[in-house]
């Protein structure tokens, strides 16, 4: 912050490139962006960030907190919001503001993530039914952690996309209930985020 | 070296005197004894009784933004931290930073409905900008040393410590504010040398710019006033201001246009509307300010400064947002317009200063005299006729017409003068307010501009301004309406005054006199010299009650949903253009 003002820019000769213009009226495209925020592991900051999107209308797709960093008590969000690129870079600044957070990313604007989903999925179904289950199961790699003589449990892994896949298919074959986790995420290659 | 461990209460004590704490605003109650005890057993800090919490926030306030430092606030637990909240919500959407400490049920009792619990930190997280409860007595000190790093560096706010009994009473070891390093909130202050170079591009080749700043440089202090009168005689560009940022340019300066917005001058919005370059400095693009979004400022780029990244791009997109303090941005600004030899587009700035000419004869602020009532207007330029001399005054508001009417005639030429519920628009502001300006600045004239309705929301505090011998003036413009309510329905609701008529109003001179202060009153336009320059020279507290025309609206007018060359100037445009359906749904 101490540095010298006077002199500190070379004179440079060539005009300054300006940014473009934004557009005057912006395409409302609403997409969906995953973001990872890292915070401080204390009590109350999830309702921070709730209370953050409930209070200014912002929409939670998927949430998931779990400490990451125990020796210096940080913990991970994964939020998945929607919005246009004007409501996203708004969530992001809103979430940058909040005290006990450290760093704001969004992963959908890095480019490459992984992003992955663990569903337990409870089908009750007898004869045709309960074997067409377990074909389909296997189909999507999906476990059976728990079976009875009319019931399974499947557990599934894998994007939403392919979670929600799973459930719908599971559906007309006994489906009685379902637990997520919500999106954990993080960014593709050596860089960290 | 640990020093002696001590009780909570007296750590907390230590450590807000390590931090330059003079004055508390305060109201005791059970939770917070122990600290009110050590508070009895000691002399460097002072402490204000209000006569109702939310008063206390609102002082805190008014001493904050009058002089920079962090306004303090002691309360109780339950009652005593509702009642805290209005203001604290205030101090949050205008920026002052607050540090509000609460008392808790004990520990043991959270969650239990205790007897005076409310989950204070629960109620006050959207309306601070950071709360903590203490669970442990030994990061009391640390914790107080953080709410203050919070509460006044990066965008300022209020903070809330909530502080359990069996903290307070517990003991524990001190921490310095060296030894207390806050964790994670380390803002942004120094701006993009790049941005900063093509901010400086865009205003050397810009035909019709405009300077349009806030309460941002009241808050990066008096350095960034000067810098911004600095960058604005060098450039040579008009200048407006919104309501928070009154005093930063100075009104004195012929490139001074005025308030700009809702009830701002006919020559500002204009300017703002037909500009091609808006250098937005410390001011947020509020909805009063840019009325319809989508007809704002078509033409124009924009570079907006900002230490808060959530208010770029929030309402409007800009062409360059610069994220850091405006006095440390402004001085790089100015080092790289002086580096380069800049210089402007004189051809082009020539018209587009006749043009403002040609706005600035349109006198938008006449209004009609009259020989018998007192025309709010008129009332007003005589108080800042009869006090422009004296560089001592400080003006708060309540809000209401008068609140607009003050910030279009009085006119300052330093920032911290003026206070003004901008943000929340919070009726019984000024009285609390004006008592807090008062008690940091002893000797000067502070004058609160109030409405009988709202000057009634927070009258307990004439007993604290008594209590104190705070000579604080309030200057009624008594009209007996809810002038800008009855102003909204009669441009709205066809004239129908639902519940805005005053009625079985106190006789503010007797009110005055039995809170040990001096009534006065004029009801004639020549009785009004006289009344005001009694009211100045008065030692004690006054309320003058000046009764104004009932009926008289504050003009110009960009009505809700319309665009800033959309203007309403006086009574006849607004029997001409009604407002539009979209603009009804709008506050
Ligand atoms: C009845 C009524 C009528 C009103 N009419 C008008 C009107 O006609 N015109 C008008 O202008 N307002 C009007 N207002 C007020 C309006 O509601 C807003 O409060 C006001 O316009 C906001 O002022 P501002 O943009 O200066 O921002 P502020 O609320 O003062 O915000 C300050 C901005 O500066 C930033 N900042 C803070 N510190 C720094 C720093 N150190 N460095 C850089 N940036 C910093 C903050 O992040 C923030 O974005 C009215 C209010 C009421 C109650
Ligand atoms: C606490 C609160 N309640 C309600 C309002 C809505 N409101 C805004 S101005 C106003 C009337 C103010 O009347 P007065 O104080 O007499 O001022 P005038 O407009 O007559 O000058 C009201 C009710 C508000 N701003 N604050
Ligand atoms: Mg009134």
């Amino acid at each position: 912050m101490a540095t010298k003002k006077a002199g500190r820019k070379p004179q440079s000769p060539q005009p300054i490139p300006l940014p473009a213009r934004p557009g005057a009226v912006e395409a409302p495209i609403v997409k969906n962006h995953t973001i990872s925020v890292l915070v401080d592991n204390e009590p109350g900051v999830l309702a921070r960030v709730v209370g953050l999107f409930s209070g200014r209308g912002y929409n939670i797709e998927s949430l998931t907190v779990a400490e990451v960093d125990p020796k210096e008590a940080l913990s991970r969000i994964n939020i998945v919001t929607s919005g246009t690129p004007m409501v996203i870079e708004q969530i992001k600044a809103q979430l940058g503001r909040l005290v006990p957070v450290h760093r704001v990313t969004d992963l959908t604007m890095l480019g490459a993530s992984v992003e992955r989903e663990l569903a337990l999925v409870k089908v009750r179904s007898t004869g045709d039914k309960r074997i067409e289950s377990l074909r389909i199961a296997d189909v999507f790699r999906a476990r059976a952690l728990d079976s009875t003589i009319d019931s399974f449990v499947f557990e599934v892994v894998g994007t939403t996309e392919k979670v929600n896949a799973f459930i719908r298919l599971m559906e007309s074959l006994g489906l009685t209930d379902v637990s997520r986790t919500g999106v954990a995420a993080i960014s593709r290659g050596a860089q960290s985020i | 070296m640990p020093s002696e461990p001590m009780i909570g209460a007296r750590l907390l004590l230590k450590a807000l005197v390590e931090q330059g704490v003079e004055d508390i605003f305060g109201y005791p109650g059970g939770a917070v004894l122990p600290i009110y005890d050590e508070i009895f057993k000691q002399n460097r800090i002072r402490h204000i009784l209000v006569r109702q919490e939310g008063g206390a926030v609102h002082a805190a306030e008014g001493y904050a933004r009058s002089t920079g430092k962090v306004g303090v606030v002691l309360v109780t637990s339950g009652p005593g931290a509702t009642n805290a909240v209005t203001g604290l919500t205030d101090a949050l959407m205008d920026s002052v930073p607050i540090v509000c400490l609460t008392g808790q049920v004990p520990t043991h009792l959270i969650g239990n409905d205790a007897f005076q619990e409310a989950d204070t930190v629960g109620i006050t997280r959207p309306c601070t900008k950071h709360n903590y409860l203490v669970k442990n007595v030994n990061n009391l000190a640390r914790t107080i040393h953080e709410a203050f790093h919070v509460a006044r560096s990066g965008r300022p706010g209020p903070v809330v410590v909530d502080l359990p009994k069996d903290v307070v009473l517990a003991m524990g070891q001190y921490v310095s504010a060296a030894d207390a390093k806050p964790k994670s909130y380390r803002p942004q202050v120094k701006g993009d040398a790049t941005s900063i170079e093509q901010a400086v591009e865009l205003m050397r080749t810009a035909k019709r710019p405009l300077f349009y700043c806030g309460g941002g440089v009241v808050n990066s202090g008096p350095r960034a006033s000067k810098l911004l009168t600095e960058l604005v005689r060098t450039t040579g560009f008009p200048c407006t201001l919104t309501l928070m940022g009154l005093g930063t340019f100075p009104a004195s300066d012929p490139q001074y246009l005025g308030m700009v917005g809702m009830h701002g001058l006919y020559e500002s919005n204009n300017a703002m509307h037909d500009c091609d370059l808006m250098i937005a400095v410390g001011s947020r693009f509020d909805d009063r300010v840019t009325g319809k979004l989508t007809a704002f400022s078509p033409n124009s780029r924009k570079i907006h400064i900002d230490i808060d990244p959530s208010s770029i791009n929030k309402n409007v997109r800009v062409d360059i947002g610069i994220v850091g303090d405006i006095a440390n941005v402004l001085e790089d600004m100015l080092a790289v317009w002086k580096a380069k030899k800049t210089s402007t587009d004189r051809k082009a700035l020539a018209p587009w200063w006749k043009q403002i000419e040609t706005w600035r004869a349109r006198k938008c602020l006449s209004y009609r005299h009259d020989s018998k009532i007192i025309m709010p207007q008129y009332a007003l330029q005589r108080l800042y006729d009869l006090t422009k001399h004296r560089d001592d005054v400080y003006i708060t508001t309540e809000v209401g017409q008068h609140q607009m009417w003050a910030a279009q005639f009085m006119r300052f030429d330093k920032p911290n003068h003026w206070l003004t519920s901008g943000g929340l628009g919070t009726m019984g502001y000024g009285l609390p307010s004006a008592m807090g300006v008062q008690v940091a600045h002893p000797d000067a004239l502070v004058i609160d501009v109030a409405g009988e309705a709202s000057i009634l929301m927070n009258i307990q505090e004439m007993s604290t301004i008594s209590q104190y011998g705070l000579p604080v003036k309030v200057f009624i413009l008594n009209n007996e309406y809810m002038g800008m309510v009855r102003q909204w329905q009669e441009l709205m609701h066809g004239g129908r005054y639902s519940q805005s008529y005053m009625s079985s109003l106190p006789d503010f001179v007797k009110l005055a006199e039995s809170f040990h202060a001096v009534g006065l009153r004029a009801t004639k336009p020549e009785e009004l010299d006289d009344v005001i320059r009694e009211m100045i020279a008065c030692p004690k507290a006054v309320i003058a009650d000046i009764r104004v025309d009932q009926k008289e609206n504050c003009f110009p007018m960009i009505p809700s949903g319309a665009a800033h060359n959309e203007m309403l100037l006086g009574p006849a445009d607004q029997a001409q253009k009604p407002t539009s359906e979209e603009g009804m749904v709008l506050v």
